[in-house]
């Protein structure tokens, strides 16, 4: 039997959808027989009482959490989020009921015994439930009381060396698309650059550093598999600089229909044959392609990287092989101004495809750090921009996507040292007046008042 | 001339006392304006600092983080955290 009636939860689960309130259900269920014969750190019947106090808020029309708190481990200022209940007496199991962010691995790796090692903190030291994964991309335990906060924080990092993730003013858990170490499409190594930026950037990861939320998001390749252009302040997305690769007797093969266009997806259905016209050069979107007497051209100068061809066409085409990163700022869910994708700032930053040792080749991880350093300054040169920027700034709470709209393009590109370029137009200017700095103008502003008081009366 | 800490401390204590009347929260954003001579990154490295000494305390509402005195305001009281 439930301890609490929830008629208006249970309409929810009549859906077409699979039900939170159902898996709820299940973990409370669950608890309830402990056929582990766990010693509960927090209340057994905490899902209970959490089924409990929603039906309420929906009965009441609003919400019984309080909002916000002080709790947190040691030295740490992000990765958990106080939560109280207002209505203790009645829903003692979720009187506290403190969310933990816990960095989810590079590319979302996981064996099934390290998912198997932390439910077996969580179903101890908390209620069970998980969101797997956040927006952000980590790994959300839900619901925990105060004294099991260290508790957890200890085994997560001595026993599994997992790290909390971010919260609060801080920079948020880096996330990043498996890259290279699957994916033939990717032009940089999304983990090794997540990795190397997460650990330079500890402190301002676990500690506030900023006016607001901070994310990172890397992309291998411009299909965007984390969507880093539309979920971080500061999206990297991999890219290439030089001709696309074209093998043309395989273009053929697809032509010919020997090879599977889209590499044998969406196949449940006969889609006719392949027909490169109609399938690849119709659709770039910038009509830079031609396939003419069997012989498929690009006028790489015009392509803007869209990967619709290669995703077609897999086996004939590849990125270009001077690779790097395209950096893209500001992006953010509604709120204040909207939601906003990214503004692509700096295009292209080259990534030395030479530099191509791994950790294994160095003594130490600080010797690898260090090379990564040297990898990667051109990025973390405008990293750094970026933020002493927004930090000076930055009104409270407010995101970079929205000082970059109070204060406008040209001040961006002029603090973090980018030269104004084509692609930074999006569309024929407005305004008609244009401003000059002093060091603009010949002769700048000065004038010698006795000079010019020879040939002008006071 | 790098910012000393322990004078750092006592202004950001005398400044935090003297607005705890009506506040017991605050942005990061308001030290800065303590020390207008100084780089965001010094101050909110100081006050950080001043966070593991358990001079100030954090409280998140897990999306913005502010800093406090420690223990002052009803939140600490009201949590039971104290
Ligand atoms: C089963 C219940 C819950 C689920 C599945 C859930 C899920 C989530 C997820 C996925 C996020 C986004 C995390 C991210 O950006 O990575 C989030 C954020 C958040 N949740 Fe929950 N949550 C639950 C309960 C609660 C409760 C009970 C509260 C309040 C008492 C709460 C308050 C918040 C807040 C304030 C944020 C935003 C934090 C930020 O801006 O970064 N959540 N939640
Ligand atoms: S974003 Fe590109 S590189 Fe990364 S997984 Fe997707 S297709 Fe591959
Ligand atoms: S990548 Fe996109 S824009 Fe470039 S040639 Fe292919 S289809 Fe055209």
């Amino acid at each position: 039997m439930a301890k609490h009636k929830t008629p208006l939860l249970d309409q929810l689960e009549s859906g077409p959808w699979p039900s939170f309130v159902s898996d709820i259900k299940q973990e409370a269920a669950a608890r309830a027989k402990n056929v582990k014969g766990l010693d509960y750190q927090i209340p057994a019947d905490v899902c209970e009482d959490l089924l409990g106090i929603l039906e309420l808020s929906y009965k009441d029309g609003t919400t019984h959490w309080k909002h916000g708190g002080i709790v947190g481990v040691f030295g740490y200022g992000g990765g958990i989020i106080g939560r109280y209940c207002d209505k203790p007496l009645d829903f003692p199991g979720v009187a506290a009921f403190h969310t933990v962010r816990v960095a989810q691995p590079g590319g979302k790796y996981y064996t099934s015994a390290y998912l198997r090692q932390l439910m077996d903190i969580w179903d101890l030291r908390g209620s069970g439930l998980t969101n797997m994964h956040g927006s952000t991309g980590d790994i959300i335990l839900l619901g925990t009381t105060t004294p099991q906060l260290e508790e957890i924080f200890y085994q997560l990092t001595h026993e599994m060396n997992q790290d909390l993730g971010g919260s609060g003013s801080n920079l948020r858990t880096p996330a990043d698309c498996i890259g290279s170490s699957r994916c033939e499409y990717s032009c940089i190594d999304t983990q090794e650059l997540c990795y190397y930026l997460t650990m330079r950037y500890q402190d301002e990861l676990h500690r506030p550093a900023f006016p607001y939320k901070f994310k990172f998001k890397f992309d291998g390749c411009p299909n965007g598999c984390v969507c880093s252009i539309a979920r971080s302040d500061l999206s990297f997305i991999g890219t290439w600089k030089d001709a696309i690769q074209i093998n043309q007797a395989e273009v053929k093969a697809y032509v010919d229909g020997q090879s599977p266009a889209g590499g044998g997806s969406h196949s449940s259905r006969d889609w006719g044959k392949f027909d490169i016209q109609k399938e690849v050069i119709d659709l770039c979107p910038t009509k830079c392609m031609a396939y003419v007497n069997g012989e498929l051209k690009i006028y790489d100068k015009e392509c803007t990287r869209c990967m619709h061809c290669i995703n077609v066409m897999p086996k004939a085409l590849k990125p270009g092989k001077e690779k790097g990163v395209s950096i893209l700022c500001g992006a953010k869910a509604p709120i204040v101004d909207g939601a906003q994708m990214g503004t692509l700032i700096r295009p292209f930053i080259a990534v030395d495809q030479t530099m191509d040792k791994q950790l294994s080749d160095f003594d130490s991880e600080d010797e690898w750090v260090e090379y990564l350093d040297e990898k990667y300054a051109d990025i973390t040169e405008f990293v750094e921009l970026v933020w002493d920027y927004w930090m000076e700034e930055g009104k409270n709470r407010e995101r970079l996507g929205e000082l970059m709209i109070r204060e406008g393009l040209q001040k961006f590109l002029e603090k973090t040292e980018t030269d104004p370029m084509a692609v930074h137009v999006q569309h024929p200017r407005t305004n008609p007046y244009i401003f000059w700095k002093e060091d603009e103008v010949d002769g700048g502003w000065e004038r010698d008042i006795e000079e010019y008081r020879k040939a002008h009366a006071r | 001339m790098a910012l000393d800490k322990a004078e750092a401390q006592k202004v950001i204590v005398d400044q935090l006392e003297k607005k705890g009347k009506s506040k017991s929260k605050f942005y990061l954003k308001d030290f800065y304006a303590f020390f207008p001579d100084e780089k965001p990154r010094t101050v909110k490295n100081i006050v950080n600092e001043l966070v593991g000494d358990g001079i100030l305390e954090y409280w998140s509402s897990g999306s913005t983080t502010m800093i406090g005195l420690k223990g002052a305001g009803k939140q600490a009281g009201a949590e039971g955290e104290d």
